[in-house]
């Protein structure tokens, strides 16, 4: 009989000899401050590259005074807001509308913990992986409805109540294109029996961006998914609330939406959530469809140099993260482009949009991928 | 530590969806009551279980309940009404709950309970981690779809059921009201559609002009005959 006594004691033992252990863990906090400080220097970036991109698309200049080429725009907007007066509504449920901001920008901090910027560089290597993000940025419409109702005007929760049905909405073709990634379409596996015990069909990310390893650029799950792949696009930009996805935000429609009545420290929180949401969602593009930190130009022997390293080196670790961000440079370049190119969609559309279209069409792009699987594609 | 943690945040969450006086912090404390239980899941090891919970619970159920709970109009004054009430019917049915529990709970952490029930203490054993090791997700497709798919198959069909009530129930006749596309309408016979600001038709020059300007941005000729015969053809 296969008792396994110190389960037992775990469970029953509410106060003995399981606080040292969270003690050590402590160590745990060095890798997540270092990943808290890579994401804020990314998001000073994006909010840069943001300024500098709609600058040349609109063929004028864009910030140049704040530090050389405008580089520190961003800390400068960040010390305004933190300077400003911290307005709260008269009549509004003021711990609703203070809590909401931070349940946006935890949810979405949250979801850093699974991405790989390389093989051993991710914080949390999850066997629900891809998962954790999904479900994490479920929390975030609650944030949005709080700030909207907390706001105590009509405008911020109406702005709040499209925001949420806009999340809720592009939730499920998102759920779905990454259903589809975690099945592991393999390609040329004909010849080998599949063991049933065989237990790496699971949602870790770093095995979604090893199975893509092997033919270099051939073996991105772009090619795989195509249809997913452009789900997936929408999907996030759709999420994370850009353009043209942008009405709960809008200027001209909803007086910014959930986000009227806000100011100072709690709009930079909103602004933050935003660009956070697009950082995270542009690094899952790279890691699910483009690769992830494999160098993806194949039959090019200068892999094999730095595979001697790849495990244990900080070069092979550097070039690691720098494939990384370049990837995923391409989806920011991509969504800010469209922000600064495509008209907004109304609400009725952007939900017929979200339900109507996208949700049939990553049905039929799982049913697609099952079956070329059963046909061993 | 955790374990006591998350369960007491879950126990008062709990109290509190029901003592709350605004509807709003109900669902909220509702959903932390949630959000708890899904840590208490990952204790247990199922990962996939407490992801779904977020999803599926807080994601999707907490939502609906908020949209339609933020929509209420609170009279303060009803939120204050007797609640002693409700103390008779209450409370037997807590106190068969209470009752209840004392058969679930394990005698070794609470020596001083008077039950006399040792058979039923709870074991705790992770066979899974030990044999081989599946994933959660792979555990439930193995039992799902091959020996449980008759209640998977069910469970559809409950959803569908409950889909069809909602559309039944919010549904307008649509056949029997009419409806019109109102821009076929105008490509089609523009001159019905459109009024002018004194209430009168357009002209047929007037429409004439309209519809240069819709297809051209100007009018190509300012002044011109208007000869019944090359009318007819253009307002086709």
């Amino acid at each position: 009989m296969i008792i396994d006594t110190t389960e037992v004691q775990t469970i029953n033992s509410f106060s003995t000899s399981g606080f040292f252990k969270e003690v050590y863990g402590l160590i745990w906090i060095i890798p997540i401050l270092t990943l808290i400080l890579e994401i804020t220097i990314g998001v000073l970036v994006i909010v840069w590259l943001e300024r500098e991109i709609s600058a040349a698309i609109q063929q004028r200049i864009g910030p140049e005074y704040a530090g050389p080429l405008g580089i520190l725009q961003a800390i400068a907007d960040g010390t305004k807001l933190l300077l400003k007066e911290d307005l709260l509504p008269s009549r509004g449920d003021i711990r609703l509308f203070s809590v909401g901001p931070s349940i946006a920008v935890i949810s979405v901090l949250l979801s850093y913990l699974v991405i790989p910027f390389g093989y051993r560089l991710v914080l949390a290597d999850l066997g629900i992986g891809v998962f954790l993000w999904i479900a994490i940025s479920s929390i975030a419409p609650i944030g949005l409805l709080m700030s909207g109702y907390g706001s105590n005007n009509k405008y911020s929760f109406s702005g709040g109540l499209r925001a949420a049905a806009q999340s809720i909405s592009y939730e499920i073709p998102l759920t779905l294109c990454v259903l589809s990634i975690s099945l592991r379409l393999e390609i040329g596996r004909n010849d080998q029996v599949v063991h049933p015990y065989d237990s790496d069909l699971d949602s870790s990310t770093v095995d979604i961006v090893e199975a893509q390893s092997k033919y270099g650029f051939w073996g991105w799950n772009l090619w795989r998914q195509p249809i997913g792949f452009l789900v997936f696009l929408i999907s996030s930009l759709a999420e994370c609330e850009r353009l043209p996805f942008d009405l709960p935000e809008a200027e001209e429609e909803l007086v910014a939406g959930y986000q009227t009545e806000y100011s100072g420290i709690k709009y930079a929180l909103f602004y933050l959530a935003s660009y956070l949401n697009l950082l995270v969602s542009s690094l899952f593009v790279t890691v699910l469809y483009l690769g992830g930190w494999n160098f993806s130009i194949p039959y090019i022997p200068i892999p094999e140099l730095f595979r001697i390293n790849q495990m244990a080196g900080i070069f092979g670790m550097t070039i690691d993260i720098f494939i990384t961000l370049a990837k995923a440079y391409l989806f920011l370049f991509i969504s800010i482009t469209t922000r600064w190119t495509l008209p907004r969609m109304r609400i009725d559309q952007l939900l017929n949009l979200g339900w109507k279209f996208l949700l049939p069409i990553s049905l039929g792009n799982l049913l697609l991928t099952t079956s070329s699987q059963l046909v061993s594609l | 530590m955790i374990l006591s943690v998350l369960s007491s945040f879950a126990l008062v969450s709990g109290l509190m969806v029901v003592r709350a006086k605004n509807p709003v912090h109900s669902v909220l404390f509702f959903i932390l009551v949630f959000c708890n239980t899904s840590g208490l899941l990952i204790l247990l090891g199922l990962d996939f279980f407490a992801m779904i919970f977020l999803v599926v619970y807080i994601g999707a159920i907490a939502v609906l309940f908020l949209f339609v709970v933020m929509m209420f109009n609170i009279q303060i004054a009803e939120i204050h009404e007797e609640v002693l009430r409700y103390l008779p019917v209450s409370g037997i049915i807590g106190l068969i709950f209470w009752w209840e529990m004392f058969f679930i709970l394990d005698n070794e952490t609470i020596p001083l309970l008077p039950t006399h029930r040792n058979t039923t203490s709870l074991r705790y054993m992770v066979y899974a981690e030990k044999v081989q090791s599946w994933t959660n997700l792979e555990t439930l497709g193995n039992l799902l779809y091959t020996h449980y798919f008759v209640w998977f198959l069910v469970s559809s069909l409950i959803l569908l059921v409950a889909m069809i009530g909602a559309i039944v129930l919010t549904m307008h006749r649509t056949t029997r009201v009419k409806r019109q596309d109102i821009f076929r309408k105008n490509a089609l016979d523009s001159r019905r559609i459109i009024m002018k600001e004194d209430g009168r038709d357009l002209s047929r020059r007037e429409a004439y002009i309209y519809n240069e300007y819709i297809s051209f941005g100007s009018p190509r000729v300012s002044g011109f005959e208007t000869s019944g015969g090359a009318l007819e053809c253009s307002l086709d």
